[in-house]
């Protein structure tokens, strides 16, 4: 196994430590699961704060509102479910009781994407970020790492305000390096720094892009590599200054092709009026093909070699 | 028909409550849109609610320990809007831009208009709402009680059961839950569109204590919602048969006035019908 596909911890191990260790200093964390504290990992904290773990059962619409209600009286609650059902069972109540009535409720999905694999697509959530970025007033989260899921997680407790975290059930590997400062988790932050190409990244895709950079500088092809958890709002001016530099821009994600990054990147740069070799990708309009996470991924472009290839390709 | 005892303050109420009848169709009629039938079933349990019941006051709108009201069936916000204004919670002249571009006082209940907790008009959310200020109240220590309405029709949403299943689950004294069972929905009655008794025994079955009272009884309303919890750590549901249009004789019990605006030969007609509901009140006392 490659660097940035190496065992680390997974995000949801970072979800458990570090709202046990919010909860420590703030009586007002909730956590509020639908029978997901076993998917969440979150034993730990339901033993150690087992007042303020809320279980409301399988039961994902009920979840939000409850949320919704106990945040309009002052609570901070951390909704935690796995990501298809969360945002899309509850969509409605996420649009009316949290973007709507500005409640601020932390939803975040679990085992996000396309985690579930080979469990099949009735699992997979690849239409969230294009429903979320829909909604008024909610930002979109996708840490990369463990460092931008723990940043990810106190930027929720410290916003007065709704928020989406997207959360994967893959160990990750440190995309950062070793580093002593917390990660800037509003901003995009580029991880290597070339005038080839551009992969900008989020969730994660963003390993996947940086052993694809490491496989292109050993054939003298030299790529940027950007981490973009911010979905929304997006950050242009990172995504400018990088598609002003290089010779092709590649977006990445791990969702559908429509209403996701790739598509407000687009958008942007087209606003913008700068002009730049472009490919987005994610899964495409089709019945997604069933297997591991990152088989799949690479079977739509978004692994290693393949991006490799298609930035060559882009260059040509 | 609007019921109370006749002692003054009984018959001033009920007065009010008739008042405000015609408050709600003055103001259907300056925007020509508007749930008016259904807005008119509830009136009187809002009446009682904002007047008699509910310990909120223009200085308390934000404090911590005022009782919450969360209107599930937002779409009846005109009956809100009216009581609103008449409890000096809303200011009377913000009436004026209802349904007009840019107002807040939308066609459903919104929390950006002063007074109103939560938004709704997407039925089946106000419960699970309220269940989460429930308890948010036990869990902060604090004494008030929440409130939440909902129609007989928007009982066919799943999303209310879970509510509903939550709320005895968790043994929720201090919410307290009304339907406004009026018996009819816009396309027909709520026993042919989707029968959903017998809700005694269901929301009995859920853990629930169930009273059910004439909706139009002003004394029957005062007494089920002041009392609840009377069976202590129980969440408490007021099943309220109400009659969809009350109070204006032609509306009653006519699905074709869901949404329908009086014209002018038909506002007179309803004018009529309180003039005489109000001379009657007055006559008693």
């Amino acid at each position: 196994m490659s660097r940035h596909t190496a065992a680390g911890l997974a995000n949801l191990e970072v979800l458990d430590t570090t709202l046990r260790d919010l909860a420590s200093s703030d009586p007002a964390i909730r956590v509020l699961t639908a029978d997901s504290r076993i998917s969440g990992r979150l034993g730990p904290f339901a033993r150690e704060f087992p007042d303020r773990l809320v279980e409301l059962g399988i039961a994902e619409q009920n979840l939000v509102g409850v949320a919704a209600g106990l945040a309009s009286c002052g609570m901070k609650p951390f909704v935690i479910s796995p990501a298809c059902f969360l945002t899309a069972r509850a969509l409605e109540q996420i649009k009316v009781d949290v973007g709507y009535s500005g409640t601020a409720v932390r939803l975040v999905g679990i085992s996000a994407g396309i985690s579930y694999g080979a469990l099949g697509a009735s699992h997979h959530s690849i239409a969230d970020y294009a429903a979320l970025r829909a909604i008024p007033g909610i930002p979109v989260v996708a840490p990369a790492d463990n460092c931008e899921a723990e940043a990810a997680i106190r930027l929720a407790a410290a916003t007065d305000g709704p928020l989406y975290i997207r959360l994967g059930k893959r160990a990750l590997a440190c995309v950062h390096g070793p580093t002593s400062e917390p990660v800037a988790i509003e901003h995009a932050t580029r991880l290597r720094t070339g005038d080839d190409i551009g992969i900008i990244a989020t969730g994660e895709t963003v390993g996947i892009a940086l052993e694809a950079a490491e496989a292109l500088a050993l054939g003298g092809v030299e790529a940027t590599v950007v981490s973009m958890p911010m979905v929304r709002p997006l950050d242009t001016a990172t995504l400018f200054g990088v598609a002003r530099r290089v010779g092709g821009l590649i977006v990445a994600e791990e969702h559908s092709v429509h209403g996701g990054l790739g598509e407000a990147c687009a958008a942007a740069l087209m606003t913008e009026g700068i002009p730049v070799r472009f490919r987005a990708l994610g899964i495409p309009d089709e019945p997604i093909v069933n297997g591991p996470q990152l088989d799949v991924l690479a079977h739509y472009g978004i692994g290693p070699e393949q991006l490799a290839a298609l930035a060559r390709e882009l260059l040509v | 028909m609007t019921t109370c005892d006749d002692e003054p303050a009984g018959v001033d109420l009920a007065v009010r409550a008739a008042e405000y009848r015609l408050d709600v169709i003055d103001l259907i009629r300056s925007a020509g849109g508007g749930h008016t039938a259904g807005s008119l079933s509830c009136l009187d349990i809002l009446t009682v609610l904002y007047e008699r019941v509910l310990r909120i006051s223009p200085e308390t709108l934000r404090h911590p320990e005022r009782d919450r009201y969360v209107q599930s069936k937002g779409h009846a916000v005109e009956a809100l809007y009216v009581v609103l204004a008449g409890a000096g919670l809303l200011d009377r002249a913000l009436l004026g831009t209802y349904l007009r571009f840019g107002t807040n006082l939308v066609g459903h209940a919104t929390g950006s208009v002063p007074g109103i907790e939560h938004s709704t008009g997407a039925l089946g959310h106000g419960l699970s709402v309220g269940v989460g200020m429930a308890i948010a109240g036990r869990q902060n220590g604090l004494g008030y009680r929440v409130f939440v309405l909902l129609g007989d029709g928007e009982l066919a949403e799943g999303s209310v059961w879970e509510a509903a299943m939550s709320a005895g689950h968790y043994r929720l004294g201090n919410l307290v839950a009304i339907v406004d069972r009026n018996r009819h929905q816009i396309a027909g009655s709520t026993a042919e569109i989707m029968n959903s008794e017998p809700l005694a025994e269901k929301f009995a079955a859920f853990g629930w204590t169930v009273h059910e009272i004439d909706g139009h009884d002003l004394v029957q309303i005062e007494h089920a919602l002041s009392s609840a919890p009377t069976v202590p750590g129980r969440p408490t549901m007021v099943l309220a048969d109400t009659v969809k249009g009350s109070g204006i004789s032609y509306m009653e019990h006519d699905i074709r006035w869901h949404h329908r605006v009086p014209d002018d030969e038909e506002y007179a007609l309803a004018r009529r019908d309180v003039e005489n509901r109000i001379a009657e009140l007055r006559g008693r006392a």
